[in-house]
């Protein structure tokens, strides 16, 4: 049988059951984009958006769009009772002062003393842009990256040294992928969880640093 | 009383010399002063330095202008795979791009209109944007040394305005608006709507009239 790791959706599945109630939270591009759905429902978390919103709701029915409400993609959505506009300036204020409980990024690459590359891909055309990233990466007081555990070409994401550039240094405490569930620690990166029919020597495979195997490793689990 | 209220967009940046800097509210298609920045485009104005989140979305927002070949220099965190002319003019070495991480731009702006010369801030550190500045550890914490940033002109939309300049914004259309008002020596205001003195409650009032200079009136005209 072909092992397999998680889709997409169920990384940012996984990723959901780390928002607890009450938490003011930023979501990234790509799969922390998909998180929202998959928090449980008695469980209220604050989406911050750094274009000046908190308690941004879900994208706009076909219809109800208003081009004066978008999120940080661009994208028309909704404002949950409760929620609030302010300034881009105020926005940060929330990202880099320590304000969220949790943001989750996507990353390109994760060093083991988590730092992070996520803007940039090196040799691509055009100018790059860094939007909020680094002011969010920098503030954040935990930071979940959510991605892909190895490239197309099946080169470690997680590496001793990234070599893509910087977002900020020493930012990521958790790192969850369709293979695994680690978390950066000072003596190194610990795996947590593994992805349904995985073994921690698979994911050592495609990991760049050596993994310390958590006392409580255990399969990840999507149903809570 | 000096009067504020200009007759037309034409009007109101009539005076925009060559070579002027000048800042761009506007984020995600939402509070860009799209009205002001086509009577740019129409009174020709050249050599300009752009502070703005992005430049452009084919030929709205600032592509415009990049289209036009009017702008020589931009600050900005996220330029946007959808900026086709500033790409081009870029590529071509014809524009001069300075990559600014989102909250640092907002807060050099900031500062600039809080009569704030430099800061010190930890995002950036160990990225591209470190190169040159000079670092130092304070609170225990690497930062790098962020000077203030202004322009001669500010470009703003809001959503209403008194006659004497007191200002409200629309939703997530508010995102720099509030920032740049205060870091231009001319600040240039489109709104919707001009109500009377007075109207708008105090308590509500996002920026005080003090900062603005010149009010348009575009009423029924959006995303022009």
């Amino acid at each position: 049988m072909a092992k397999q790791g998680l889709t997409r959706e169920q990384i940012a599945q996984r990723a959901a059951q780390e928002l607890p109630d009450g938490a003011y939270v930023n979501l990234g591009w790509g799969i922390p984009n998909l998180v929202a759905p998959y928090i449980p429902a008695e469980r209220t978390v604050y989406f911050h958006s750094e274009n000046g919103i908190l308690g941004m709701g879900p994208r706009a029915q076909p219809g109800e769009e208003d081009y004066d409400l978008v999120d940080a993609m661009k994208v028309p959505v909704t404002l949950l009772p409760g929620g609030v506009f302010f300034s881009q300036a105020d926005a940060h204020v929330m990202t880099r002062g320590g304000h969220l409980d949790v943001s989750i990024l996507g990353g390109l690459q994760v060093s083991e003393k988590g730092d992070l590359a996520n803007w940039k891909v090196p040799g691509t055309k055009g100018s790059g842009g860094i939007g909020g990233a680094m002011d969010i990466a920098v503030g954040a007081r935990r930071l979940i990256v959510t991605m892909e555990h190895t490239t197309k070409n099946g080169a470690p994401k997680i590496v001793k040294t990234c070599t893509y550039p910087i977002t900020a240094l020493e930012c990521v405490h958790t790192i969850i992928t369709d293979l695994a569930v680690i978390e950066v620690q000072p003596g190194g990166l610990v795996l947590l969880e593994v992805a349904p029919g995985l073994t921690p020597a698979d994911v050592q495979k495609v990991t760049e640093p050596v993994l310390i195997l958590s006392e409580k490793i255990r399969e990840i689990q999507l149903a809570l | 009383m000096k009067e504020k209220i200009f007759p037309s967009v034409d009007a109101a940046v009539a005076d925009v010399p060559d070579g002027a800097s000048i800042l761009f509210g506007g984020f995600g298609g939402a509070g860009f002063p799209n009205n002001l920045i086509q009577a740019l485009a129409r009174k020709g104005t050249r050599n300009i330095t752009a502070i703005t989140n992005n430049c452009g979305t084919g030929e709205g927002e600032l592509g415009l202008l990049f289209k036009n070949r009017q702008i020589r220099r931009v600050v900005a965190s996220f330029p946007g795979p959808q900026s086709h002319y500033f790409q081009e003019r870029f590529a071509a070495g014809e524009v001069e791009l300075e990559l600014v991480p989102q909250g640092v731009l907002c807060e050099r702006m900031r500062a600039y209109g809080a009569g704030i010369y430099a800061f010190y801030t930890p995002v950036g550190v160990g990225t591209e944007v470190a190169a040159g500045k000079e670092e130092r550890v304070i609170g225990g914490k690497r930062c790098l040394l962020e000077y203030a940033l202004g322009a001669d002109y500010a470009f703003i939309k809001a959503h209403r305005a008194d006659r004497i300049g007191n200002l409200v914004y629309r939703k997530a259309a508010r995102n720099f608006n509030p920032i740049m008002v205060t870091a231009a020596e001319t600040t240039i205001v489109e709104v919707d709507e001009i109500v009377p003195v007075g109207a708008l409650d105090p308590e509500h009032i996002v920026t005080p009239s003090i900062f603005v200079d010149r009010i348009v009136e575009i009423r029924g005209v959006r995303y022009g």
